[in-house]
Formats: C-alpha cells, sequence, structure tokens
C-alpha cells in the first residue's frame, strides 16, 4: 500500500493517479464466504450445545445417558467419520496432483465412511425409541436427539454433496471451479469431524460419566 | 371420497374453509383492496408490456443496485402493512375505556400487535437496511457488485419468501397472538394449537435464512472487494457500521435460527425444549432468543449511524469529526451489544450479580453512543451546514435518540427495571430510538441517495412535510406512552377499566394520525418527484457535493458501475479527487467481466413459499414435494458453470461517451 502513500509527496496542483488503467482482479471471496458460513453454523451448534449444557440433567424421572449409551458403538461410530476425514484428505491431495480417478475414488470411499456413520446413528436411534427413550421423554433426550440428529443431517447433506461433485469432477474434470468446491467441501467435512469430537466429548463420555 | 374426513385430511392437512375469515369484516374489505390493487397492478404491467423487462431486468437480476432497490420497495410495502396495524391498535385503546369494547376482538387485537412488531422488525426494517447497504456499499468501495451475486439475489427471495408466508396468515387461518417473540410456553402446542405460531415460524425462518447469507456475502464484499488504496482506515463511515452490522448478522441470525427450530421440534414432534413439564425450559428460550434480539437492535441502528455520518459529513461541507474514534466506537457497540442481552429480562430472578452486570454492560454503551453523538455535533460546528432533507431528518434524530437512549439507561437499572418491567414506558422507550435512529436514518438515507439511484431528486417540499408530520407525530404518539407507562400501566391490553387515562391513548392515537401524514406526505413525494422529475434531474451524478466513491460516477450507476476501478487516496476518496484535480478517464476502455442473471433465485423462494403454507397446515405430502423440488433446483443450478460474460470495450466507450456528452452540455449551460 506504501505506492499510494508516496503520492502524497506531489506538490499542490500535482494530481495523483486517481483510476486504474488495467482491469481490477480482486481475490476470490470464496474461501473466506465458505469459512464465515461455517463460523454462522458453528453457532447453530454452539446453541445446541448450550441447550444440552442446561437440559442435559433434566431426565424427568425417566433414563439417563449412563442407562442409555452403548460407548463401544459411539467409539466405531466415531472412527468411521475420523476415516472419512483421513480418506478425504486423501482426495485433496490427489486433486493437488490432477490425478482425476484417484480424487474420485477417495471420494467414494469417503461417501462409504459417511454413510456408515450415519447409518450407526439411525441404528442407535432406532433403538433408543424402542427402548422408550424417544426425544418426547425428557428435556435430555429432547436436546441428545437434536444435538446428535443435526450433526447427523449435516453429514446426510455432506454426502449428498459429495455425489453431486462426484458428478461434476466426472464430467468437467479438475478445473478450477470444481477445484475451489472440492475445497469448500474439504472444509465442510472437516468441520463436522471437529463438532463431532466435541459431542463425543462432552454428550457421550460425560453424560456417562454423570 | 371427498365427503371422506381422512381423504380430505391427507389432501389439505388441516386447512379446511373455516380457516377463510369471511365473517371478519376488516379482513373483507382488506382482502377485497388487496386483490383490487393486485388486479390493477397486473392490468397496468400488462398495459404497458413490463412483463419481459421485469422478469429479465428485476426478477433474475444479479446486479446489487437493483436488488438494493427491490428490498425497499419490500420494505416500504410492509412499512404499510405495519402501520396499519399500528394505527389499528391506537385506535382502538383509544376507544376502549369504561366497557366499551373498541372495535377490535382480544383474539385479533393479539394478533395486530404481533404483526405490527413482527413486520416493523423483520420485514421492514431489515430489508430497508440490508436494501441500502446492497446499494451503497459496492459503490462506496469502488466495486462492480457484491461477491457473490447470485447468493445476493437468493437472498432477496427468501426474504420476500417470508414476508409473503407472513402476509398469506392475514387471509388463510390466523397469526400468532403471542407477541413479537413468541414466548414459551404460551407459543408452544399445548397453548397455542393453531397456526398463528406456526406462520410466524416458517415466515421468519425463510426470511433468516436470506438474511444469514446477505451478510455473510456483504462481509466478504467489504473485506475482499474494495478498490486499491482502501485501506481498513480510509473506508466510508457507512461501510463500516454495514461491516459491523453484517458481522452482527452473521453472528447472530444462526442463534435464532436454532431457537427457533427447537420451538417448531416442541410444536411439531413433542420434544420438550420450552415446555412446563418433562424436564423443559421455557426461560432457555428467553435466553437464547435475546441473545439474537438485542444485537439485532444493534444490526439495525448502526447502518443508520453510519447514514447520518455520511449526510452530516456531506451537508456541513466538512470532513466527518473523529472518524477513528467513530470506527472504534462503532467497533464497540458492535462488541458489547452481545453482551447486554439479560436486561430484557431483569425480572427473571437471576440473582442481584447477574443483574448488575448486565445492567452495568447496557449503561457502558451509551458511552460510544454518546462519542458518535458529540462527533456529529463537531462536524456540524463551523460548518457551512445546508438544511436539505437528509440534514433535517439528522437533527430530528439528534434530538430525538438523545431522548430515547436517556430513557434506556433508566431501564437499565435493574430496580427500576421491576418497575418499568413489560409498561408502555418501555414501548415509549423502543420506539423512540427505533422511529427516532432507525427509521429517521433510513429516511434520510433514501432521500440522501434517491438521486443515485434514479438520477432526479426527491421534491424538497413533500420530503419536509414529510419529516414535520414524522417528528411532531412521534412526539404526539410517544410521549403520552411515557407517561403511562410511569403510572404503570402495561403493554399488550387490549380495553381499560380507568377512564381516567383515556385522554393520553387519544394524543397517542392523534400521533400515530400525523405520523400517517407524515407517510402518506412520503407517498406523495415518490410521486410528485416523478411526474416532476425533468426539473428535479442530476446530470452530474454528483447532486450534493458528495464526498465518497458512490458520487463520483454516473446517477444511474451504468451495470458496471465504474468503468475504471477507482484508487484511494483518501477517506473522503472522492473529496479528495474533486480537490486535486482528477480527470475522467474517455479512452482505453476495456472489457468488463460481469455475472448473467439467473432466475434460480426467484423459483427457490416461490417453492419455499409453497413448502411454508404446507409445513403450516400439515399437508405433508405437498411439503415433501416442494422441499425435494427445492433440493433438486439448488443442485441443478450447481451443474450450470456457464455464469458471466463480458460487456464488450465499445459498449462501455459507448455509454461512457454518453455521459461525456451530456457532462460537456451541463458545463456549457
Amino acid at each position: 500500500m506504501t505506492e499510494f502513500h508516496t503520492e502524497r509527496a506531489l506538490g499542490e496542483g500535482q494530481a495523483p493517479t486517481f483510476y486504474l488503467t488495467e482491469e481490477h482482479h480482486p481475490e476470490g471471496s470464496t474461501m473466506l464466504g465458505f469459512w464465515l458460513y461455517l463460523m454462522s453454523d458453528c453457532l447453530i451448534f454452539a446453541v445446541l450445545f448450550a441447550t444440552h449444557a442446561v437440559l442435559g440433567r433434566n431426565y424427568a424421572a425417566g433414563p439417563s445417558p449412563a442407562d442409555l449409551f452403548d460407548l463401544p458403538l459411539v467409539a466405531v461410530n466415531t472412527s468411521m467419520l475420523l476415516f472419512s476425514s483421513i480418506t478425504y484428505g486423501f482426495a485433496m491431495l490427489a486433486m493437488e496432483r490432477y490425478e482425476k480417478k484417484a480424487t474420485l475414488a477417495w471420494m467414494a470411499v469417503t461417501a462409504l465412511f459417511g454413510t456408515a456413520f450415519v447409518g450407526l446413528e439411525l441404528y442407535e436411534f432406532a433403538h433408543l425409541i424402542h427402548e422408550g427413550a424417544g426425544p418426547q421423554r425428557s428435556a435430555f433426550l429432547s436436546s441428545f436427539f437434536t444435538l446428535v440428529g443435526t450433526h447427523g443431517l449435516h453429514v446426510t447433506a455432506g454426502i449428498v454433496w459429495m455425489f453431486v461433485l462426484m458428478a461434476q469432477v466426472a464430467k468437467r474434470g479438475l478445473i478450477a471451479e470444481n477445484k475451489r468446491r472440492l475445497m469448500c467441501l474439504s472444509m465442510f467435512w472437516h468441520f463436522l469431524d471437529v463438532v463431532w469430537i466435541g459431542v463425543f466429548s462432552f454428550v457421550y463420555l460425560m453424560g456417562v460419566l454423570g | 371420497m371427498f365427503s371422506d374426513p381422512d381423504f380430505l385430511k391427507l389432501i389439505f392437512g388441516r386447512l379446511t374453509l373455516d380457516a377463510i375469515p369471511y365473517h371478519e369484516p376488516i379482513l373483507v374489505v382488506t382482502f377485497l383492496a388487496v386483490v383490487l390493487g393486485g388486479i390493477a397492478l397486473i392490468g397496468l404491467i400488462t398495459y404497458y408490456r413490463f412483463w419481459g423487462t421485469l422478469w429479465r431486468d428485476w426478477l433474475t437480476s444479479v446486479d446489487h443496485k437493483k436488488i438494493g432497490i427491490m428490498y425497499i420497495i419490500l420494505a416500504l410495502v410492509m412499512l404499510l402493512r405495519g402501520f396499519s396495524d399500528a394505527i389499528m391498535m391506537r385506535l382502538q385503546q383509544a376507544m376502549a375505556f369504561g366497557g366499551s369494547e373498541g372495535y377490535l376482538p382480544p383474539h385479533h387485537y393479539d394478533q395486530v400487535f404481533t404483526a405490527h412488531g413482527v413486520i416493523m422488525i423483520f420485514f421492514m426494517a431489515m430489508p430497508f437496511v440490508t436494501g441500502l447497504m446492497n446499494f451503497v456499499v459496492p459503490l462506496q468501495i469502488g466495486a462492480r457488485d457484491v461477491s457473490f451475486p447470485f447468493l445476493n439475489n437468493f437472498s432477496f427471495w427468501m426474504t420476500t419468501a417470508g414476508a409473503i408466508i407472513i402476509m398469506l396468515s392475514l387471509f388463510v387461518g390466523e397469526f400468532a397472538r403471542t407477541g413479537w417473540l413468541a414466548y414459551p410456553p404460551l407459543s408452544g402446542a399445548d397453548y397455542s394449537p393453531g397456526v398463528g405460531v406456526d406462520y410466524y415460524i416458517w415466515g421468519l425462518q425463510i426470511a433468516g435464512i436470506g438474511t444469514t447469507l446477505s451478510g455473510i456475502n456483504l462481509i466478504a464484499t467489504i473485506v475482499k472487494m474494495r478498490a486499491p488504496g482502501m485501506t481498513m482506515m480510509k473506508m466510508p463511515v457507512f461501510t463500516w457500521t454495514s461491516l459491523c452490522t453484517n458481522v452482527l448478522i452473521v453472528a447472530t441470525f444462526p442463534v435464532l435460527t436454532a431457537t427457533l427450530a427447537l420451538l417448531t421440534l416442541d410444536r411439531y414432534a413433542g420434544t420438550n425444549f420450552f415446555t412446563n413439564d418433562l424436564g423443559g425450559n421455557p426461560m432457555m428460550y428467553v435466553n437464547l432468543i435475546w441473545i439474537w434480539g438485542h444485537p439485532e437492535v444493534y444490526i439495525l441502528i448502526l447502518p443508520a449511524f453510519g447514514i447520518f455520518s455520511e449526510v452530516v459529513a456531506t451537508f456541513c461541507g466538512k470532513r466527518l469529526f473523529g472518524y477513528a474514534s467513530m470506527v472504534y466506537a462503532t467497533v464497540v457497540i458492535t462488541i458489547l451489544s452481545y453482551i447486554v442481552w439479560l436486561h430484557h429480562f431483569f425480572t427473571m430472578g437471576s440473582g442481584a450479580s447477574v443483574n448488575a452486570f448486565f445492567g452495568i454492560t447496557t449503561m457502558i454503551i451509551s458511552i460510544p453512543t454518546g462519542a458518535k453523538m458529540f462527533n456529529w455535533l463537531f462536524t456540524m460546528y463551523r460548518g457551512r451546514i445546508r438544511f436539505e432533507v437528509p440534514m433535517l431528518w439528522t437533527i430530528g434524530f439528534m434530538v430525538t435518540f438523545v431522548l430515547g437512549g436517556m430513557t434506556g439507561v433508566l431501564l437499565a437499572v435493574p430496580p427500576a427495571d421491576f418497575v418499568l418491567h413489560n409498561s408502555l414506558f418501555l414501548i415509549a422507550h423502543f420506539h423512540n430510538v427505533i422511529i427516532g435512529g432507525v427509521v429517521f436514518g433510513l429516511m434520510a438515507g433514501v432521500v440522501y441517495w434517491f438521486p443515485k439511484a434514479f438520477g432526479f431528486r426527491l421534491d424538497p417540499f413533500w420530503g419536509k412535510m414529510s419529516f414535520w408530520f414524522w417528528l411532531t407525530g412521534f412526539y404526539f404518539a410517544f410521549m403520552p406512552l411515557y407517561v403511562l407507562g410511569l403510572m404503570g400501566v402495561t403493554r399488550r391490553v387490549s380495553q381499560f377499566e380507568d377512564s381516567s387515562l383515556q385522554i393520553w391513548f387519544v394524543i397517542a392515537a392523534f400521533g400515530a394520525f400525523l405520523i400517517a401524514l407524515g407517510i402518506l406526505s412520503m407517498l406523495i413525494q415518490l410521486v410528485v418527484s416523478f411526474v416532476r422529475r425533468e426539473e428535479l434531474r442530476d446530470i452530474t451524478g454528483d447532486p450534493w457535493d458528495g464526498r465518497t466513491l458512490e458520487w463520483s460516477t454516473a446517477s444511474p450507476p451504468p451495470d458496471y458501475n465504474f468503468a475504471f476501478t477507482p484508487l484511494v487516496h483518501d477517506q473522503d476518496s472522492w473529496w479528495d479527487m474533486k480537490k486535486r484535480g482528477h480527470s475522467r478517464p474517455l479512452a482505453g476502455f476495456k472489457p468488463i467481466h460481469m455475472p448473467k442473471n439467473t432466475g434460480t433465485g426467484v423459483i427457490l423462494g416461490a417453492i419455499s413459499v409453497v413448502f411454508a403454507f404446507a409445513m403450516v397446515w400439515y399437508i405433508w405430502w405437498l411439503a415433501i414435494l416442494s422441499f425435494v423440488a427445492m433440493v433438486v433446483i439448488a443442485i441443478g443450478h450447481t451443474f450450470n458453470y456457464d455464469r458471466d460474460f463480458h460487456i464488450p470495450a465499445n459498449v462501455v466507450a459507448d455509454t461512457e461517451g454518453k455521459r461525456t456528452e451530456v457532462l460537456a452540455v451541463e458545463v456549457q449551460a
């Protein structure tokens, strides 16, 4: 920016340049914009975490986390999501090397892990509801189902996005637009991973501790 | 088959013929007026063969200027609706004394006060503010458009869809009877089983998506798209306040979204977040909604502060006094606005220490606000003040807002608040700051930037009429409410026993009538200005001798805003250019890269109205269908990679050449 300040030294009546004669190309805003979106999404999770913090002990004479949670199942589930983050990382590395097929293959693996995660979560939900511990049972269960379910919905949306993007990469290759989109999905996917670490620690582990 | 109730329920959900309020004369007359108005509008559009232009140049436009103008049109339409609610309430309260029940039954009155609050905040003030930011910010920073032009169009249509959903509740079913923030347990399924709260929820959720996305868009625009040389501390103050407002939008609207989603789950899925039993906690809702709600009022007032800063500097012919302190004050207000929410419910019983903390943070906000007030005063001091209409609004604001600020500090004292909580004193206070601050600011902004948008000024006579009616009307309408509040009269009451109070309500109703004349004057002003547009024409693009970049281009600006991106050397960059003798480049034009228009936004907005309607009335098949349609269309849109084009250099040269001719004629004359 100093170049513009130095023009101040010009004498009276000597006008500095006031227009750019070349076409101005501001740097891309997409990454910043998507990052801002993620932060707004993060706030939605923050509200759900806060709600769980306030209502999470209100069992209404119903079951508590220690009665309900099957930690080994949740551990398997967590590993599915963590693996999917690693495989998405591999997809990005393949993208950087412009290896279209490898990118698509790693994306498919990521989607598979993601689907396994959502499947296990749905199994857990069905099991809880079957036991009479559905979201209507108590404020604790309402906030549990909503927080975990909102995360699951995000993962589901991420899987749909994954397939859409795979079709677009297959069709048009690793062009600049598609690389930008892959980058956004990467941020989204890792973001969901981080949120899940919070869910796993605060909802499941600390919940069982009582 | 059609007499089978289960079959009808499958097709229509809980929508029956009883939902049409044909037994309510007020609503029937309103409906007829809307229908006649609609037919007239459609007739006019058809007569002038405007449909093609309307679709190609406006509804599908991704141009930030046109989107900004459409936002403001939406806001003005909703202002009329919200004000009709207001004057109905004033009339009812002036009449319903000593056994008289007035003309509005309580269930109707409750819908009216809820609709008034919801519409004025979400569908009048918000689109108005967003519209002005949309129009002005890219021009002020020397940009060609916002960062994400399609997203901008989509945001607008989501906001409009929300407004349409709220308006639908007037003629199909009912609106919420809960007050504008829909506190549970009253808004829960047990106490509000009807469709009113559902209309409220879906209208706000859909508009909220638009608001959040437009917040993200404008932050990215201000951070990334500024002209070279415009460092943060050289940004115009309106751009600064817009930046802070949009940070607040992104930092708070998700909270509203999540909170309303939890209320939705309570109502639709039988969860227990905010219920009275099974571990629910209604005060959780009140906390969450005000974590959004308090920053929301700063979302509205900060851009107004920005407008006043531009207006004062321009019409006093002086650089704004204390630019840096103005910026820091704005940032401090932005941060503080996030840690005062509990002052809306000191009576919750959170204890003396908590109340003291929130009382003190609230009072501290008056310090940066006071600093701003002094900055404006010192800008006027020894300035060459021109009393044009925007300046009148600004001075009216300075007097009125200080009064409202002082009653705000009064309310920030917890023991005083225990007496004044939910009284008419509170109503008077927040109308004092919202009308005296936000509305006056928006009016100043419209008069100030109108010539930029349309190429001619607004008629000053009717502008002054509007100002004086609004100003006096405000004092007549709300000073009595301070008195009544101090006497202990609470808000949201439709009938009164003590007839000694009546005179105050009659005075308030007279004030509302004066404000009605103010609004009428504004509408007349628009018509008169259009008729006299040749006399009011501004050719220079700089009718007020402005200081910032938006005045450096033509009025209305060409699609590409600036043929050459300006290089910025000073805060008041256009003033600097004029003072140091810039010359407008007349040759060497280059092709300009622009985004293409798209119909996806308006289509998604239309389907979201259908989706919301289906959800409100439990028409599940339609809800699923419309939701799938939205997802498919949104995904389909991402398969379109052909989104931009270049305006050829010769077209730019033509456009600029015409302006050169016009300017030359001006100089000779």
